[in-house]
């Protein structure tokens, strides 16, 4: 990403500009919780993004692998009662783990069956795309009724990852301390594939010009199902843990992020994994300030910071160019 | 003779525009040819549909025996020619070498060519970690064609390197053309520069309303003002 100061400075100042209208340690629980939102809202995104950048595909069917990553999570964490009551922060990093994991292959492999069985036939189009992804989340969303039933399935919080601390007089929970770390981990593995790979010279090439990568050999359309399975496994990564943060699952926890998550793809410019991860961080906190000071206007708010934003940068943060 | 590429009645349609209309081409083996002929006559068309970036409705074309026309264009890639497209399709969010490190084939660069790409295009080096899009035209262009040499690649094609490139640029790929060209390389080469095309061009290919009306040496028609004249339009002297 090119050093541009004005876009990069935004997320210090939007920090500071909240703190005059609460106390330091509201606002530091606001911030560690929206940052927490941010980045589970990345990782529903930044697979998105790139689907979006490098095939210029739309597809609204992502939600449904956010909340099969989700559903997949209630059926691990209760296969193992003994380790989500223990204390122990290896047991409670255990469940986790076994949850991610899980999550990671079956919204893999049902990435792939989507987008070989759908996604395929409708590469150029985006009104075909629109229309057979609707359907497509329709279908799917039936799918999961069918397997883990309508209602509403509980799921617990690993013991260890229950609770707060206190800092500096802020009440933190802890699991969104744990939610933040792995959304950088997940950011910096993202970014280091992209800058210092092959292949993702080729993601990032393909971006700005996927006839030009063609024609250097590379076989883009291989690689676009890969970074299609990758955004859908991405979107359970960040259904699981959604799904235990808000400790109830239904079809719908998924379909319900997507205003958000598209809130994210046009504010951080589509197809910069860079400007969804600062959209996200922005729409977080924005949820959660806006939340404190006028809960009736929290999604709204969101709106109308992406629409102060496209007036200012009418392509989104950090825009990427096409030739 | 010896053809290494070969267009027999290469029909192109782009949507419902029907653009090329029973294209015949042949390159030899170790020669330039030049693709010539008034704008919009369907040279980079031509260029695309041998890529396969446009799909070639009848006719066939055949690259060293194998048939191309159904084959994808990294395939088509594959099989050893490099593209310079009249756009340059420069990465411009990449480096200078990353752009590069993608048109080598392997990790590594072959030391003897990247060699040669910074003896012909210096400035190459000097920008290497920079971003290709902050580049001048020229440099734009020279970076396309360094793409295009950083392989042992055997068919170069080349859509009209010289347009609207300064004089000292266009002798620096003149030169680099020159050198590749005494070691066999075989290009098709567009261009509606006539220094660049007498200084290079072995052969010479002339379209007109998509379609190829004329081939020869290059030599017979730089002495055949007449011919350039119902041809081009133009003589080779008032391009120059
Ligand atoms: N993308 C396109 N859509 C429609 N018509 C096109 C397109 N590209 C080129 N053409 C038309 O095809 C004809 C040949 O174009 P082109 O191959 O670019 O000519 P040249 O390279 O010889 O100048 C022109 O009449 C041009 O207007
Ligand atoms: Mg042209």
């Amino acid at each position: 990403m090119k050093r541009d100061w004005p876009a990069q400075l935004l997320l210090p100042v939007f920090l500071l500009a909240a703190l005059p209208f609460m106390s330091f340690s509201t606002w530091l629980t606001l911030t560690v919780a929206g940052a927490a939102m941010g980045m589970m809202l990345f990782l529903m995104a930044s697979g998105l993004t790139l689907v979006f950048g490098l095939m210029d595909v739309i597809t609204f069917a992502h939600g449904a692998f956010i909340s099969l990553g989700a559903y997949v999570a209630t059926d691990v964490v209760a296969a193992m009662p003994e380790m989500v009551a223990s204390h122990s922060w290896a047991a409670a990093l255990a469940v986790l783990a076994a949850a991610l994991t899980a999550a990671i292959l079956i919204t893999g492999v049902s990435g792939w069956i989507f987008e070989v069985v759908i996604i395929r036939r409708v590469y150029g189009s985006h009104l075909r795309q629109i229309l057979i992804t609707v359907g497509g989340l329709i279908v799917a969303q039936e799918l999961l009724v069918a397997v883990w039933g309508a209602n509403p399935i509980p799921i617990a919080k690993p013991a260890a990852l229950q609770g707060s601390v206190v800092i500096a007089g802020a009440s933190i929970e802890i699991f969104r301390l744990v939610a933040v770390a792995l959304g950088l981990a997940v950011y910096v593995c993202l970014q280091l594939v992209l800058s210092r790979t092959r292949l993702g010279l080729m993601v990032r090439a393909g971006v700005e010009n996927i006839e030009m990568v063609e024609a250097l050999g590379f076989r883009v359309k291989r690689l676009f199902v890969a970074v299609f399975i990758v955004g859908c496994a991405l979107a359970g990564v960040g259904g699981v843990m959604w799904g235990i943060y808000q400790g109830l699952v239904t079809p719908a926890i998924g379909p319900e992020m997507m205003i958000l998550v598209f809130i994210i793809l046009i504010m951080g410019g589509m197809g910069s994994v860079g400007g969804a991860f600062v959209a996200a961080i922005l729409v977080g906190l924005m949820t959660n300030y806006s939340g404190f000071l006028a809960p009736k206007l929290a999604l709204g708010s969101n709106i109308v910071l992406m629409v102060v934003i496209l007036l200012w940068r009418p392509r989104g943060l950090f825009p990427l160019v096409k030739s | 003779m010896d053809e290494l590429l070969k267009l027999s009645g290469v029909v192109t349609h782009i949507g419902s525009y029907h653009i090329l209309h029973g294209v015949d081409l042949s390159v030899r083996r170790g020669r330039v040819t030049m693709l010539l002929g008034r704008n919009g006559a369907g040279k980079t068309t031509t260029l695309r549909s041998i890529m396969g970036l446009w799909k070639p409705r009848a006719g066939s074309i055949v690259f060293d025996g194998t048939p191309i026309g159904t084959l994808d264009t990294p395939d088509i890639a594959r099989l050893g020619i490099a593209y310079v497209p009249e756009t340059m399709g420069i990465f411009s969010q990449l480096t200078v070498g990353e752009n590069m490190k993608l048109a080598a084939t392997t990790a590594r660069f072959n030391a003897a060519r990247l060699d040669d790409v910074f003896r012909f295009f210096p400035i190459l080096k000097t920008k290497w970690n920079d971003r290709a899009g902050l580049m001048s035209g020229g440099q734009k262009q020279m970076l396309a064609v360094a793409r295009a040499i950083v392989e042992n690649r055997r068919l170069m094609i080349i859509d009209e390197p010289t347009k609207g490139l300064a004089p000292a640029v266009i002798d620096q790929l003149i030169a680099c053309l020159l050198e590749l060209k005494a070691r066999d390389t075989t290009i098709l080469l567009v261009e509606q520069n006539f220094h660049m095309a007498q200084s290079v061009g072995d052969d010479v290919a002339v379209m007109d309303n998509g379609r190829v009306v004329h081939t020869g040496t290059m030599a017979a028609l730089a002495r055949d003002t007449e011919l350039q004249t119902r041809l081009l339009g133009l003589s080779l002297a008032a391009h120059q």
